[in-house]
């Protein structure tokens, strides 16, 4: 088995050429920023008590940066409760995670004209809504390529069989990121398959599977752009599998102690995909502290700015369940809707 | 007007919902080539080709997860599944997704699409492919349950359900498919969901009744007609939307209900249409209301189904049950 693509080693040193000029790896570097910003806040709101249930997802910046960078406006996105940073890159006002993790019903009503699924909580389900939307695209004329996001947990889960399977028959233009950050809560990818990769996976499929360092954010965003453009030119899916690493806990409810050494997290850490790509800026491109600071200074500003926005958002109308259960609602939940009004 | 068994019924019901909007798609295993095992999509996939008729993968999960992606992307695409046992493996897809897309995203996304299933027993079919899971579904908020019991109805309804604007399942009773013909209009019409259908009116015991329980209903009132019982048949045709008037309207009439339903007893649709009337309509009873029902026990072997169902005679005892308390 080959080793995982990188184009930055631990240290930040190129392994090869790499192609973008410097505002494109600062655009990269922004986001990552802006996603390890969010998320240290995040959890600090969530033990103020101002969020509820959290699922941070520090480590895995360069997996869900690199691979949303490399999408067109047309594109839609598949995430899950771990790429809301994703959803953030491709329009979704941060404030409206914000709402999701305050368990605001608006946290999942997505902007019109944002091609961004509400996130998905149950595993692996939105893999098949994904190969749909794909298949819709294509035969619409379309030249949209769907992203779906998922874990190396789902794909275990029968979905992911289905959905892959079916997206190499009909040679869907969809790109399957399976974001493996090692554990599914306390289960090791050891225990999901016996597979070597996750990649390999899509062999059995009748497509390309490609195992990326999910730590370097380069080479995410290379194999992610050649997945993008085989599923533009009607070459089909591609599977990409990012290694990295969850830092943290699974959500804010789970103690990742009582399953995994804390040396391992260390080992990690020395792997963080911001330290690598700011090695590789600093080394390659000058890039100065000023600016570092000044990107950091923004993003807390960002970051404190949307918990604000979210924070003024009213609280939900009760009548919001009854209200987007149907198009077309059943007498019996207009009748429920007029007895919940008369009781108010 | 021409005469059409109920599986011809729902072919042109396919046809003139594909002719009418680009968006409609069908997708399901051996819906193309093969036409459906019962061939309710017969001749589609010669007339729309492979890009509107799709032979998928064995694979029922799937089948409904990407019909949800479809239906999001702003298809309308109407999925088979081959027989309402294989739906347990897909119903994840159904009352975990497709049911609740629109609630999750507050109305930014829908999934307007219909889930066929044939469903029912009585045909000598091998395991898992008579049952009734009507109540499952009923039982799962955001969609839809529709169960047509006529030819004619059968089309009206099925142009109405893949125009709906919710996921809709409809249950098409296996042993109704070619069991009869009738005049069936040619030009496209929709049966509103929500309407019930007095398949027989009388004066003195309502029954109600969906799918291939209707003409059951009607046989047991031509048995008692004789005996000058008069029965009200009450083809409900949509169970979520249930039209509710309509059946109460019935048994305050009558002041008697029997619910027939092929689906085990306990916690079946029956139990809310009791319900219902006991919240609604009870003080108009003249007797307790009677279920006919499966009993509670996983549908046995063919040899066995005939003492499983309900049969016209057991739907008599009950009639009997409610006129002689």
């Amino acid at each position: 088995m080959s080793r995982p693509l990188q184009l930055l080693d631990p240290q930040g040193h190129p392994t090869g050429p790499i192609p973008w000029p410097r505002p494109r790896l600062v655009e990269l570097y922004r986001w990552m920023i802006l996603g390890r910003a969010f998320d240290e806040r995040a959890l600090a709101w969530q033990r103020q008590g101002r969020l509820g249930t959290y699922a941070p997802f520090s480590g895995q910046e360069a997996a869900v940066v690199g691979t949303a960078a490399a999408l067109s406006p047309e594109d839609w996105i598949f995430p899950t409760y771990r790429e809301v940073l994703a959803g953030v890159m491709r329009g979704v006002p941060l404030s409206r995670y914000l709402l999701l993790f305050r368990g605001h019903p608006l946290g999942n009503h997505v902007p019109e004209g944002v091609n961004v699924f509400p996130v998905q909580i149950s595993i692996a389900s939105q893999i098949p809504h994904a190969v749909g939307a794909a298949w819709a695209a294509a035969r619409r004329g379309d030249r949209t390529v769907v992203l779906v996001y998922f874990g190396d947990g789902a794909t275990s889960k029968g979905d992911f069989h289905e959905a892959l399977n079916f997206a190499g028959v009909f040679r869907c233009p969809v790109v399957f990121v399976c974001v493996n950050n090692g554990w599914a809560i306390s289960i090791p990818r050891s225990r999901q398959t016996a597979s070597e990769t996750l990649a390999q996976k899509a062999a059995a499929y009748g497509f390309l599977g490609v195992q990326v360092d999910g730590m370097d954010v380069l080479a995410v965003y290379q194999a992610t752009l050649q997945a993008v453009e085989r599923a533009r030119t009607g070459d089909g899916p591609t599977l990409v599998e990012t290694v990295c690493y969850r830092f943290g806990p699974h959500t804010t409810a789970d103690d990742p102690a009582r399953y995994r050494p804390e040396q391992e997290v260390l080992q990690w850490k020395a792997l963080d995909p911001l330290i690598r790509l700011r090695a590789y800026l600093t080394s390659q491109w000058g890039w100065t502290e000023q600016e570092e600071a000044a990107l950091w200074k923004e993003a807390w500003s960002t970051v404190s700015r949307s918990l604000e926005e979210a924070e003024t958002v009213p609280s939900p109308d009760p009548t919001w369940m009854f209200q987007h259960a149907y198009g077309a609602p059943p007498g019996s939940v207009l009748a429920q809707l007029r007895a919940f009004r008369e009781e108010r | 007007m021409r005469s059409r068994t109920m599986v011809e019924a729902l072919n042109e019901a396919l046809l003139q919902a594909m002719e009418q909007d680009e968006a409609v798609v069908i997708l399901g295993e051996d819906v193309g080539l093969a036409g459906g095992v019962f061939r309710v999509t017969d001749g589609l996939l010669d007339r729309f080709g492979p890009g509107r008729v799709v032979d998928t993968p064995l694979a029922e999960s799937a089948i409904v997860g990407v019909a949800v992606g479809m239906a999001a992307y702003g298809l309308r695409p109407v999925a088979e599944i081959q027989f309402a046992g294989f739906l347990y493996a897909a119903l994840d897809q159904m009352a975990a997704q497709a049911a609740r897309l629109r609630a999750r995203s507050g109305g930014r996304f829908t999934a307007p699409l219909v889930v066929r299933a044939p469903y029912g027993g009585g045909v000598r079919a091998p395991e898992l492919h008579s049952d009734s899971v009507e109540a499952l579904l009923c039982h799962t908020p955001g969609l839809k349950v529709v169960v047509p019991s006529t030819p004619a109805e059968a089309k009206g309804l099925l142009l109405a359900s893949i125009f709906d604007p919710d996921p809709v399942v409809f249950l098409e009773p296996m042993p109704l498919y070619r069991a009869t013909r009738e005049e069936v209009p040619e030009e496209p019409y929709r049966v509103p969901l929500g309407h019930a259908r007095v398949a027989c009116p009388g004066r003195h015991v309502t029954v109600a009744a969906w799918g291939a329980m209707v003409p059951l209903g009607l046989r047991a009132a031509e048995e008692l007609a004789g005996e000058g019982v008069e029965l009200e048949v009450i083809d409900l045709r949509t169970l979520i939307p249930l039209d509710s008037d309509t059946l109460l309207g019935s048994v305050r009439k009558t002041t008697r209900l029997v619910v027939v339903h092929e689906a085990p007893g306990t916690a079946g649709f029956g139990a809310e249409l009791a319900a219902l009337v006991a919240e609604r309509a009870l003080y108009h009873l003249s007797a307790p209301v009677v279920r006919v029902t499966a009993p509670d026990v996983p549908y046995p072997a063919p040899a066995l189904e005939d003492y499983y169902l309900p049969s016209t005679a057991r739907l008599i005892r009950g009639i009997r049950a409610v006129l002689e308390a």
